[in-house]
């Protein structure tokens, strides 16, 4: 069942190519317009050959890491402290709504201005855009701990460690990683978009450089490559999810 | 032969505050009112009551879950007693084992991890779920999950057993077998306990003495000996003793 199933997948990609090699072939598009599948690999063979992907794609995949990591502490503690505390609720909801009103996109060039065209303004739109999701999950999953099982927890004096650590953690960890996942594939979003509006590395800076020289190949290389990094940074989090969550119905084990 | 307490409830009450945050003694609501026992060492005492008689109530304020609004809870061997509690759901953590869940309290007592399982692995066996350590609860039947709810409470030695309705949750055949179960372990492991069930069958089953609360706000209607012999076997249930006593707590509860 398995097996049918990744076979199908394959045979899908495989006719996706073909039919991609065939409008380029005959759609008589110059390649500027459409490149080639071929041509796609023998640029990707190249960039690999002279370092400028992988150089490239290591300051992204940094940015993403970095801005990930620090969007997804920063909002973790404050969704923890939040879903605690009506009072620290009411006091910051004013600004968590605006901040999600605010398009990331169109505040981009704002902070790239601010921060300079280096990696820090990337890591900062970058967090900016995995803080909500990150945050509302954990308020969620935190306010879903069962009263009963604080009973629980209070009928044996538990010390507020282990209150924290053995139940709220554990309790809330699949709405949390839930938002986790939505992060993730934001973060590399927020990543390229920072580095479209002004860069001078990185897969966003990848794609400005090819479209300025009509090198639509480069293009469709650093695309493809974000398109990896999302889908392994996701994949890490489905991985994380099953190791966690093992014992959810909806996980397979 | 009088034993000592071990526990001495003075004067307790519980007022819920109302919907204006008021509770003083007109205003709020009167969960309990002025209730007063004593409970000897080793004792099952049963509280017998209709819903809405605060016996809930008066388990979390046992277990210091909730703070009563004024009265004292005394317990005599140390200030702040072991608790065990079942709770009417089994309320087992989801995200550990049948024995990680039996655990737990051990774990919060800071005991080592290895003493911890082999005390967790004999309570499992007490409780007749042997083969079953490493299964997660949503694959538990109701009974079997309550069982892990019970071995949980007592795996920390406890000097207190609070059972707040634990079988109320099951249909009727694994109900009565459970009561013979937890009779048996009552017996073996010698603790006091105080459980609280609106069945009056299951008050005379079990316990030693049942208390009648009334209707809210709960107060102590009538404090009943049950002196039928032990062990109690299923068929006591149909003995004139059994009968004769059953119609006293029936009409107390009336």
């Amino acid at each position: 069942m398995k097996n049918k199933t990744s076979l199908l997948g394959l045979s899908s990609i495989l006719l996706g190519l073909l039919a991609w090699d065939l409008l380029a072939r005959f759609g008589s598009l110059p390649a500027f317009i459409l490149p080639s599948p071929v041509d796609v690999w023998v640029r990707f063979l190249k960039a690999v050959t002279d370092g400028s992907l992988f150089f490239h794609a290591g300051v992204t995949l940094l940015e993403i890491v970095m801005g990930l990591g620090v969007g997804t502490l920063l909002a973790t503690v404050l969704g923890y402290l939040v879903a605690r505390s009506r009072t620290l609720e009411r006091a910051l909801s004013p600004y968590l709504v605006a901040s999600q009103a605010v398009p990331l996109v169109a505040i981009a060039p704002l902070l790239v201005i601010w921060f300079g065209p280096g990696m820090f303004s990337k890591v900062f739109i970058c967090s900016l855009i995995v803080f909500f999701p990150v945050l509302v999950n954990t308020i969620v999953g935190v306010r879903a701990v069962p009263a009963a099982l604080h009973d629980l927890m209070r009928s044996y004096h538990a010390a507020r460690r282990d209150i924290l650590f053995k139940l709220e953690v554990p309790s809330a960890l699949p709405i949390f990683l839930g938002g986790l996942r939505i992060g993730a594939t934001l973060s590399v979003i927020g990543a390229v978009v920072g580095e479209l509006v002004g860069a001078d590395s990185g897969l966003g800076f990848l794609i400005n450089v090819g479209r300025g020289q009509y090198d639509t190949a480069l293009v469709f290389v650093a695309l493809f490559t974000l398109m990896a990094l999302a889908l392994s940074l996701y994949g890490l989090v489905i991985l994380v999810e099953r190791r966690f969550l093992a014992w959810q119905e909806s996980v397979e084990r | 032969m009088p034993t000592k307490p071990i526990l001495t409830v003075k004067d307790l009450s519980v007022v819920f505050p109302d919907n204006n945050g008021a509770s003083s003694p007109k205003g709020g609501l009167h969960a309990l009112e002025y209730i007063s026992f004593e409970v000897c060492p080793r004792e099952f005492v049963c509280f017998l009551g209709p819903s809405g008689s605060g016996k809930t109530t008066l388990l979390r304020a046992l277990a210091r879950i909730l703070k009563p609004t004024s009265g004292k809870v005394n317990f005599i061997q140390r200030q702040q007693p072991k608790i065990g509690m079942v709770f009417q759901q089994p309320n087992l953590m989801p995200w550990r084992t049948v024995l990680d869940n039996i655990k737990l309290p051990l774990e919060l007592e800071g005991m080592g991890d290895v003493k911890a399982r082999a005390k967790a692995q004999e309570m499992v066996e007490l409780v007749g779920l042997k083969g079953f350590e490493d299964n997660w609860p949503r694959d538990l039947s109701g009974g079997m999950a309550q069982r892990v709810g019970l071995a949980r409470a007592l795996v920390h030695d406890p000097d207190l057993l609070l059972l707040d309705e634990p079988f109320a949750s099951l249909d009727a055949m694994t109900r009565e077998r459970m009561w013979t179960e937890l009779s048996r372990i009552w017996q073996a492991k010698q603790k006091t306990v105080i459980m609280v069930t609106h069945s009056i069958n299951e008050s005379l089953f079990l316990a030693d003495r049942v208390l009648v609360l009334t209707q809210r706000p709960g107060k102590v209607k009538l404090d009943l000996k049950v002196d039928l012999p032990r062990p109690r076997k299923d068929d006591i249930r149909y003995t004139p003793a059994f009968g004769k006593l059953a119609l006293k707590l029936r009409k107390a509860i009336e």
